[in-house]
């Protein structure tokens, strides 16, 4: 009897020292975040004002500007980017979640998660002498297809996966009642799994946001409004990068405040996002 | 589409499918087929098949998932406007069957045929017939009530928009869930979404939704099986209803449905029809012992 009570006792301290373990890598993992977060408002919220948001950056040497056209210039390689892969991507993502078992079906779910796996540098390093070569100049366009290859990979595998929750029966419904397969894809299958998808998009644009890699070697940057996508154009983590290893104070002041801003769009995406996941398809 | 060289099995006759076979039903094959295994119009009460042609001929028919022979040469003949019940324990073919009347098999890889099913006398694996008008003709209701997810009048009108319905749709869609005896549930409401609805309630949506594409024949692959007693009754008067206007098959598990929805009861074991006959006598003076074997439950 008192053998089983010490084993009983055993067992409960162990369990208990497992748990907190655990419990300490679990709040080890969001720790970084913390950080990242109160650094990051404690160094640039002092350069944060609205000119920041309006001006365009101010000569070296001189106090103040803003980084307005490389929030603008951000704006436009994303928007670019979701332009060139979501299309692929959503119709990859379908693809791979109908045709499971075909040869092409598996070849490119390999190479989609080799992709993935691409050092976005080799990405930018691809598309300079690609396009820029070619074209003989950096541009917003050669940054929006740099970013929309990153893209490409993350949301054919988000669609499958979402694509696949949607219940089987769902879809037979359709072909039963005498639709074709792809109006069925189109039709049922699809917006049955659009929250989720929408949420692997909004993740993976919030993503490619933040790179900067890929676009060293394609957008380069501007310190000039420039809304023609053939030409040079800002970015927000270029503009953090070039402001950094300067050797100006006030543009170390506004790199912080420009990684505050990144950070600050991507989380917000980040939590659209998690609103979003609540579809009444997998509430139920 | 293995199988496309065998469509003109059987008796030569009434074949040539591809050819002039005018829709207006009753060719001359019936008579000509009653199977030795499957006396569908046996000489005593024969209420199977007795008056009309059969809506559906299945000819010595066999199915195959990848090498796994599910069915093995099934030949029966469907009646108009009744209930058929196909019974048999798990994995005996029945929802194979089902599934490939109205060619949902073609879905799944690797599957093959031979032999043939007629819907009114012309072949569903006919080259030239539209598999997806097939499929408008006939409706079918899964296990699992799977309504889309979008509104109850949505989910109605879907079928008739896609068809490019050019009627009033607000009385097609009245009808239908009328027919499917979920109206006064949900006249108040068509605008919420179908899955708020209950189990029962979404199974009868189902069945709406199949009737608005005005079918002639309702399939039901175990269609109250996920429900609860209260929601099944509802469904099996309903389909007591529903054979005023479709010829319906129906697979079921359980054989006091089947004995009590159907006029006739196919039995499956191991992929073959063991036998086939009117309800009333398969489950009182079943032919053959494994029949008997199976419905007093000595196994399956």
């Amino acid at each position: 009897m008192s053998a089983d009570a010490a084993r009983a006792t055993r067992r409960r301290i162990l369990s208990a020292t497992m748990l907190a373990l655990t419990g300490v890598a679990a709040v080890a993992t969001i720790i970084p975040l913390l950080l990242i977060l109160s650094h990051l408002l404690r160094m640039g919220i002092g350069a944060l004002d609205l000119a920041f948001f309006t001006h365009l950056p101010a000569p070296p040497g001189e106090v103040g500007g803003g980084v307005a056209n490389a929030i603008v210039g951000s704006a436009i390689m994303v928007g670019l980017a979701a332009l060139i892969g979501l299309p692929t991507a959503i119709g990859a993502g379908l693809f791979l979640a109908e045709r499971d078992g075909s040869r092409l079906a598996t070849a490119v779910r390999f190479v989609a998660d080799v992709m993935n796996g691409i050092p976005s540098i080799v990405v930018g390093i691809f598309v300079w002498a690609w396009i820029v070569v070619a074209m003989q100049r950096f541009s917003a366009l050669a940054g929006g297809v740099a970013l929309a290859i990153m893209l490409l990979p993350m949301v054919a595998r988000t669609t499958e996966e979402m694509v696949r929750l949607v219940p089987r029966e769902l879809g037979e419904g359709g072909i039963a009642l005498g639709l074709t397969r792809w109006r069925t894809t189109l039709g049922i299958v699809l917006p049955a799994a659009r929250s989720g998808i929408l949420t692997g998009v909004l993740v993976s644009l919030a993503r490619i946001a933040g790179e900067t890699a890929p676009l060293l070697f394609t957008a380069l940057g501007n310190n000039f409004w420039q809304l023609r996508v053939d030409r040079p154009t800002a970015a927000l983590p270029l503009q953090i990068f070039q402001y950094a290893i300067s050797p100006y104070e006030d543009w170390h002041r506004q790199a912080w405040a420009g990684a505050l801003v990144l950070i600050a769009i991507v989380l917000a995406v980040s939590i659209a996002a998690r609103l979003l996941i609540r579809s009444p398809f997998q509430e139920r | 589409m293995h199988a496309r060289p065998a469509d003109p099995i059987g008796p030569a006759p009434g074949a040539a499918p591809a050819s002039a076979n005018t829709p207006a039903s009753a060719p001359a094959n019936p008579p000509a087929r009653a199977p030795a295994n499957a006396p569908a119009n046996p000489p005593a009460s024969g209420v199977v098949g007795a008056p009309t042609a059969p809506a559906i001929e299945v000819r010595d028919f066999s199915f195959w998932y990848g090498d796994a022979r599910a069915l093995r040469g099934i030949t029966m003949a469907i009646a108009e406007r009744q209930v058929t019940a196909l019974i048999g324990p798990s994995g005996c073919g029945k929802s194979t069957l089902l599934r490939s009347i109205n060619r949902m098999n073609d879905l799944i890889p690797h599957q093959r045929h031979e032999g043939d099913i007629l819907l009114r006398g012309r072949s569903i694996f006919d080259p030239q017939l539209d598999v997806v008008r097939l499929r408008r003709r006939v409706g079918m209701v899964f296990q699992k009530p799977n309504p889309f997810p979008k509104s109850i009048y949505a989910n109605v009108a879907f079928g008739p928009r896609i068809n490019g319905y050019r009627g009033d749709l607000d009385a097609l869609v009245e009808r239908s869930l009328r027919q499917a005896a979920l109206w006064d549930e949900v006249k108040d409401r068509l605008d919420a979404s179908a899955l708020t609805l209950s189990g029962g309630q979404q199974q009868r949506l189902c069945i709406a939704r199949a009737l608005a594409v005005e079918p002639e024949v309702l399939l039901m692959d175990e269609p109250a099986s996920a429900l609860d007693p209260i929601a099944t009754q509802k469904i099996e008067d309903l389909i007591y209803e529903l054979k005023r206007d479709y010829t319906v098959v129906i697979v079921t598990h359980n054989m006091q449905q089947a004995a009590r929805v159907s006029d006739s009861t196919a039995f499956l074991y191991m992929g073959e029809l063991v036998e086939y006959g009117p309800t009333s006598e398969l489950f009182t003076h079943p032919r053959e012992e494994r029949t008997e074997a199976y419905i007093t439950g000595r196994f399956g």
